[in-house]
């Protein structure tokens, strides 16, 4: 009884310290300008107009809508990208396959900086700047993607495809029809991780936009809080609030998907 | 003969898009930053001159980049024995039963969701010297205000707090996940022999939990020495370069300052310090971490 009264004290107080600036902020993005700056932690009426303020600042919606578009983008090509070449690393034997296999394998060791400026550079030649295909292309392929599903579609029986190639069903169809439903808990993780990491990129984002038509809400939000003198630092966290929510729900619902694939995979396994 | 040329084909359409798009973006890439940084560049990127290792010298002479290896090497050591000290507490709470544990959990793995930017700017203002929480807090004390982003002293303590914060949350979970898959049946014959709470945590959970600690500290050094959008949004490098770690470095010298020749070579020095802590951790790791 006493040592479960200390592990609830010791939970509630690590989560008070850590979820802090996150209630924080979202406290903040409904006060007056003078409240927040007087140091108050709550407050004393809820201002909504701070993220009306803070939809139409930068323009934040449009970013939202850019962001929203980029992330399902990368999202979906690098579940379609990546699906079809772990297929072909489970069920298709050719010449050359193991060391195409490494090839993808190390390039999870090249770290993204390091060839940042040639693909900068790349992007500007193919006139691709403030557009989503400059946002979205270069991490379509994923390696660590690829070794996932790799992975799941060495689970599924070898029969299946052995019955299916006697019923005359080519490789498309078979990928397609059989062995992406049978992944939908890898897919899904694959998917949250895609979405997730793409709407939170931020030094990419910089680079290839150099106006507001493409920008997505992590650049929109740099732009808020630099604005010369005038930060209205409630607007601001209220454009806090307005990026971290849908994140925070997918990330809510999507743990759930994560924690249920892999489940399913163990009972499979 | 025909059957297995085929077959590459067909296979060559599966893997075609993936490679094709790795070679664009990474693997040609990769080659270009070498050979930029054997080179100096004009501003559009073109390279005029031939200089060798001409641009690796002069970097490993300057104090500018001096200043920034230590910074970042600093940084590092500052960030990850905290952030995965301060999980690895939080999972092991987390593990136990308690009423409302999946809440806890919510909570706590809930900085994954949080962007670089909107953690920095939530931070941003905390920091704030004159109307900042931080400052309120200690002047309420009756304690001088700190600059916490404008003092070369303290600000890479300050973006180090601000990192360990956003990064417990991915840490956490892989941890949890690493306690969970412990067999519960080692406590019970544990319990049978009289072993306390603190024998189980030394005796059977931090030695299991190993190949999961090893694997968390070899993502976060790696995250660790690619940090950028913090020190964007709260130092910009300053105050006199004393966050200016290794990333923020080779922007502000390729997409400020149009050195793409140097540059590029910090890019390079900055991925063999990669494989480096790679190996050399995989090599001490092997050794001390125990395998089921």
């Amino acid at each position: 009884m006493v040592k479960n009264a200390i592990l609830t004290c010791l939970l509630g107080l690590s989560a008070l310290i850590l979820f802090f600036p996150i209630l924080y902020a979202v406290s903040a993005s409904l006060m007056s300008t003078e409240e927040l700056y007087g140091g108050k932690l709550i407050p004393s009426q809820f201002l909504l107009e701070n993220y009306e303020a803070a939809l139409q600042s930068v323009p934040l919606l449009k970013f939202l809508l850019n962001s929203l578009i980029v992330s399902t983008t990368v999202m979906v090509g690098q579940i379609a990208v990546s699906s079809l070449a772990a297929y072909a690393f489970v069920y298709i034997p050719f010449k050359g396959r193991t060391l195409i296999f490494y090839l993808f394998i190390s390039t999870m060791m090249i770290p993204w900086e390091a060839t940042m400026i040639p693909n900068y550079l790349t992007i500007l030649h193919l006139n691709w700047i403030n557009t989503y295909q400059g946002l979205s292309v270069p991490f379509f392929a994923l390696a660590f993607g690829t070794f996932l599903l790799r992975q799941h579609f060495l689970t599924i029986p070898k029969e299946l495809r052995e019955a299916a190639e006697l019923e005359g069903c080519g490789h498309l169809r078979f990928l397609l029809s059989f062995v992406l439903p049978l992944s939908k808990p890898m897919l899904a993780a694959l998917g949250v991780y895609g979405f997730l990491t793409t709407w939170n990129m931020y030094l990419w984002p910089l680079l290839a936009t150099t106006n507001k038509s493409v920008r997505t809400v992590q650049i929109g939000l740099k732009m808020m809080q630099s604005q010369e003198n005038s930060t209205n630092w409630p607007v601001v966290m209220a454009g806090v609030v307005i990026v971290l929510l849908p994140t925070l729900i997918f990330l809510f619902v999507g743990l759930k998907q994560l924690k249920k694939g892999l489940m399913s995979g163990a009972l499979k396994g | 003969m025909k059957r297995s040329l085929r077959s590459f084909g067909t296979g060559m359409m599966f893997v075609g898009p993936s490679l094709f798009l790795m070679i664009v973006f990474v693997f040609y890439p990769i080659l270009k930053t070498i050979y930029f940084s054997l080179y100096l560049t004009d501003p559009r990127g073109v390279p005029v001159q031939f200089v060798g290792a001409e641009n690796y010298v002069q970097l490993l002479a300057s104090d500018s980049f001096r200043l920034s290896m230590k910074s970042t090497f600093l940084f590092v050591l500052y960030t990850v024995p905290t952030s995965i000290l301060l999980a690895l507490f939080l999972a092991v709470l987390a593990n136990e039963r308690v009423r409302g544990v999946e809440f806890f959990r919510i909570i706590f793995s809930s900085s994954l969701g949080v962007s670089v930017a909107a953690g920095s700017t939530i931070w941003l203002f905390l920091f704030h010297p004159s109307i900042g929480l931080f400052n309120h807090i200690l002047k309420t004390l009756g304690t001088a205000p700190i600059q916490w982003l404008t003092s070369p002293d303290w600000a890479l303590v300050s973006i180090a707090l601000t990192t360990v914060w956003m990064s417990v949350g991915f840490n956490f979970i892989v941890l949890l996940g690493g306690l969970q898959n412990i067999s519960e049946e080692l406590y019970e014959s544990a319990k049978i022999d009289g072993a306390g709470y603190w024998v189980n945590l030394f005796r059977i959970t931090l030695p299991l939990l190993s190949p999961t600690l090893f694997f968390v500290t070899v993502v976060t050094v790696i995250h660790s020495f690619q940090s950028f959008g913090q020190i964007d949004i709260l130092t910009k490098g300053g105050p006199a370069e004393s966050t200016n770690l290794i990333v923020y470095s080779i922007y502000r010298d390729a997409f400020i300052n149009y050195k793409f020749g140097t540059a590029s070579a910090q890019a390079m020095i900055l991925f063999v310090i990669i494989l480096i802590a790679t190996y050399v951790q995989f090599k001490v790791g092997e050794k001390r971490v125990h395998y089921q």
